[in-house]
């Protein structure tokens, strides 16, 4: 009982970040542009987020940190894809190698250091309902936020006129531009909100997952939150499915190793890994035939005027 | 030359003396760089009239109407609303003064439902519910059924049009801009818009039509304004004007008629295609459904029907590129081919045109001479052990410009930097010269402007003529009627059996286009051909 209780715990917290980033990542591609910066997004927002809050003892002013570092850097991508219409893909590896680079000088300082990491909710009576209570009811406040935003993002893709144009932009934007929408504005925002998601996605590792900094803490989230908004094919709800799917995976193989299952750890800690390529490989051959990708995805706009 | 016009201009003050047009142009000038698109135009549009746009391609008529729409911003020029000077800073700003507009390539979201894309288009001031309700009631009203539920891929070609329109009527437009609405059209479905637009303009609006089928415009249209080269030409009335008359103001002189030789015949077998199925190859596309026919040396068939229907799939069957499990279901020159490439197919004495000639044709940003190598490096003895013989490919270079006619700046210059139609002419040129004993060409003289289509309609003639099968596909009725013997239509990934070019009517033809099949008189007819 109370390893399933713990497990359940890690899987939730393993989870979060994959959720918020990709979420984030979701909007991205959802208004046609590709940005494969997510990991450097993230570890920007990690360093960053770690050090406010070490400076400032808050970790909320910690996580707003991580959320402006992240959008800092999806602005760079956005001048370099969408205002200069340069390769998407090029651009976004490129984010990610400055990603990790800044993020190592930003958290040079504060390797080594510890903070108090993000409270978790405790209701008496209710946190305290075995088994459930304290999944449900004890969670620290990004596990909350994660789920609201996922509705959050939902409802206004499919229930607001913003999020249809939205939308449009991502399908074909030779249209959108012709019915007059300001394509490359309504891309750099949606840009900046993947941007702002990986910032507090990464912010979340040094802030809630482990109370201290250390470079590369992302070990490869961020392309595992791009391999979710696939195989989500671009809808939110199948998103939080993977999302835990995923976190699910990260956890047992840590058990599995504690238990002694007799395959080499190198092996299981790949596990994540090797289950984003094998589900890759799997959405896309059942895809032949019907496509759910954003028809204008990762393809460059550039108005007449 | 004001009063010239003015005394061809038969609509003008006449009819509606004392008011001022409801929009108007006044030395409308756009300029991209030194090149001039558009040179100090003058339009009027006035309350109850069809007004044709006309010209060739190149001739500045999506200039134009982009810059009346507010898409693009004029260099120079002024535009009027209801006799006050106005500036369009963009399309919505259009749209709330009255002007909508239904573009040539449709300006559609596939991935969405139909409702959506409407309200797309609208400025969103109603809820999504109530702007339903109306598309429901416009779409009725108007004789344009649409299911708003369903999303755009599903949808033919004609109904995703009637989307366009409805949205665009569903902004109670006074002035209504369409651009080349009937090119994707069966002859059938261009008749049912004819009785729309009559409605409309009944209801008191004004239309600006733009099109280059000059029946049409003849038939549909009270005023026609002609341009060539980025000027106004001529503001007419088309129906005391003869098609013969618009073509020689669009083209500014006369066109070659193209001829065919007295006395072609038909040899051996050259092209078979037997039982072709095929799966698509990407998502939204068709299925190629049990496809036979014989194409004998000598011979051009001609395969219409609406864009979108097979024809680009049966195209990449054909070239090879894609493959047949079954070999025998593509024989060239006698030889089961089904299974080889492209190469293997050029080697055996096939010629592939494809319909994009920029990216399919040629590569744009390589050289005409290296553009000759990459599909002559096969049969055409440019390369030698292994070696690329620059002058061979240079020479072939020289006589493609040289057979037809081709216009560049330098002797070889980039692909790109060609114009449509002399680029056209040169990949034509370059399939030709190769001597094939069957050509497969693709849209020939798709956007190509009307002296180059004359030439590359003769050489495709004159092919015939030597003895070559010669494969056409084509959304243009006209050409197909001018230069094939035998004329076939695509419909949902099938072909019907051709029927000879002399009893393939327009309405039969848009018949088997729409998807009907012929009487059983007619069928017998079909077989018998």
């Amino acid at each position: 009982m109370e390893l399933i209780e713990a497990i359940i715990l890690a899987v939730l917290a393993a989870s979060t970040p994959l959720l918020i980033a990709a979420t984030g990542e979701l909007v991205t591609e959802r208004s046609g542009v590709l940005n494969l910066g997510v990991e450097g997004m993230m570890i920007i927002g990690a360093a960053s987020g770690f050090a406010g809050a070490w400076l400032t003892g808050s970790i909320f002013i910690g996580a707003l940190f991580g959320i402006v570092a992240g959008t800092l850097m999806s602005l760079v991508f956005a001048l370099m894809a969408l205002g200069l219409a340069v390769n998407q893909v090029a651009t976004g590896l490129a984010l990610t190698i400055l990603g990790v680079g800044l993020s190592g000088l930003i958290g040079a300082g504060f390797v080594g250091e510890r903070i108090t990491p993000a409270m978790h909710l405790n209701i008496p009576g209710l946190t305290d309902i075995p088994l459930i209570g304290r999944v449900l009811f004890g969670e620290d406040a990004f596990v909350y936020f994660s789920l609201a935003l996922v509705v959050g993002v939902w409802w206004f893709l499919y229930r607001t006129r913003p999020g249809l144009i939205l939308r449009a932009c991502g399908d074909n934007h030779v249209s959108a531009h012709a019915l007059g929408y300001p394509v490359l504005r309504i891309r750099t925002i949606a840009v900046m909100f993947g941007g702002a998601c990986a910032g507090l996605a990464g912010a979340y590792l040094p802030l809630a997952y482990t109370p201290f900094f250390i470079p590369g803490m992302t070990a490869g989230r961020g392309w595992i939150a791009l391999a979710l908004v696939v195989f989500s094919s671009w809808r939110p709800g199948r998103l939080v499915v993977g999302a835990y799917l995923f976190g699910a995976v990260t956890i047992l193989q840590l058990h599995a190793q504690g238990w002694g299952v007799g395959i080499p750890s190198q092996l299981m800690s790949a596990l994540p890994y090797l289950a984003t390529v094998i589900v890759l490989v799997l959405l896309s051959r059942a895809r032949t035939g019907g496509s759910t990708a954003p028809a204008a995805l990762g393809t460059v706009f550039v108005p007449d005027r | 030359m004001q009063a010239h016009q003015r005394m061809l201009d038969p609509t003008a003050n006449s009819l509606h003396s004392g008011e001022s047009p409801l929009f108007r142009t006044i030395g409308l000038t756009k300029r991209y760089g030194d090149f001039l698109a558009n040179d100090s135009i003058d339009i009027d549009i006035w309350p109850t009239e069809i007004h044709a746009l006309l010209g060739e391609n190149g001739a500045g008529k999506s200039t134009l109407v982009k810059a009346i729409y507010g898409l693009i911003q004029p260099s120079a020029g002024q535009i009027c609303w209801r006799g006050q000077p106005i500036v369009q800073s963009g399309p919505s700003e259009a749209r709330s003064r009255g002007i909508s507009m239904v573009f040539q390539h449709f300006s559609l979201f596939d991935n969405l439902t139909v409702a959506e894309n409407v309200a797309l288009g609208l400025d969103g001031k109603e809820s999504f519910k109530d702007m339903s309700a109306r598309l429901e009631q416009v779409s009725k009203t108007y004789g344009l059924p649409l299911d708003p539920k369903r999303e755009v891929w599903q949808l033919s070609v004609g109904e995703r049009q009637r989307i366009e329109i409805v949205r665009a009527l569903m902004q109670d437009p006074q002035f209504l801009i369409l651009d080349e609405p009937t090119a994707v059209l069966t002859p059938q479905e261009a008749d049912q818009l004819f009785v729309v637009l009559e409605r409309l303009k009944a209801e008191g609006r004004a239309i600006l039509y733009i099109s280059h089928k000059l029946e049409e415009v003849k038939r549909l249209c009270d005023t026609a304004t002609i341009l060539r080269g980025g000027k106004k030409v001529e503001t007419c009335n088309p129906r005391l004007e003869t098609a013969a008359s618009l073509a020689r103001m669009m083209v500014g002189g006369e066109i070659k008629e193209v001829k065919a030789a007295a006395g072609r015949q038909t040899t051996v077998p050259r092209l078979v295609v037997n039982d072709l199925s095929l799966a698509p190859g990407e998502a939204h596309g068709v299925r190629l459904e049990h496809i036979s026919f014989e194409l004998k040396g000598g011979e051009i068939l001609g395969i219409a029907g609406v864009a979108g229907n097979g024809q680009d799939e049966l195209f990449a069957a054909l070239s090879g590129e894609r493959l047949s499990k079954d070999p025998g279901t593509i024989v060239i020159e006698g030889l089961a081919a089904g299974h080889l490439s492209i190469t293997q197919r050029r080697k055996l004495g096939a010629a592939f045109v494809p319909e994009e000639r920029l990216g399919h044709g040629t590569a744009p940003r390589m050289k005409l001479s290296e553009n000759a190598l990459l599909t002559g490096h096969a049969a055409s003895g440019m390369v030698h052990h292994g070696f690329i013989d620059t002058a061979a490919t240079l020479k072939t270079v020289d006589r493609a410009t040289k057979t037809f006619d081709v216009r560049k700046a330098k002797r070889d210059p980039e692909a790109a930097s060609l114009s449509g139609g002399n680029l056209q002419k040169f990949i034509v040129g370059r399939e030709i010269l190769r001597n094939p004993a069957v050509l497969v060409v693709s849209q020939p003289t798709w956007g190509v402007d009307a002296g180059a289509a004359a030439v590359i309609r003769q050489a495709l003639l004159d092919l015939a003529t030597a003895g070559a099968a010669v494969l056409v596909t084509s959304q243009d009725l006209d050409e197909l009627a001018e230069i094939a013997d035998r004329i076939a239509v695509m419909f949902h990934g099938h072909l019907s059996a051709p029927l000879a070019t002399s009893e393939a009517t327009r309405e039969r033809l848009g018949l088997l286009m729409g998807g009907s099949t012929l009487e059983p008189k007619e069928a017998a007819h079909a077989v018998g051909a």
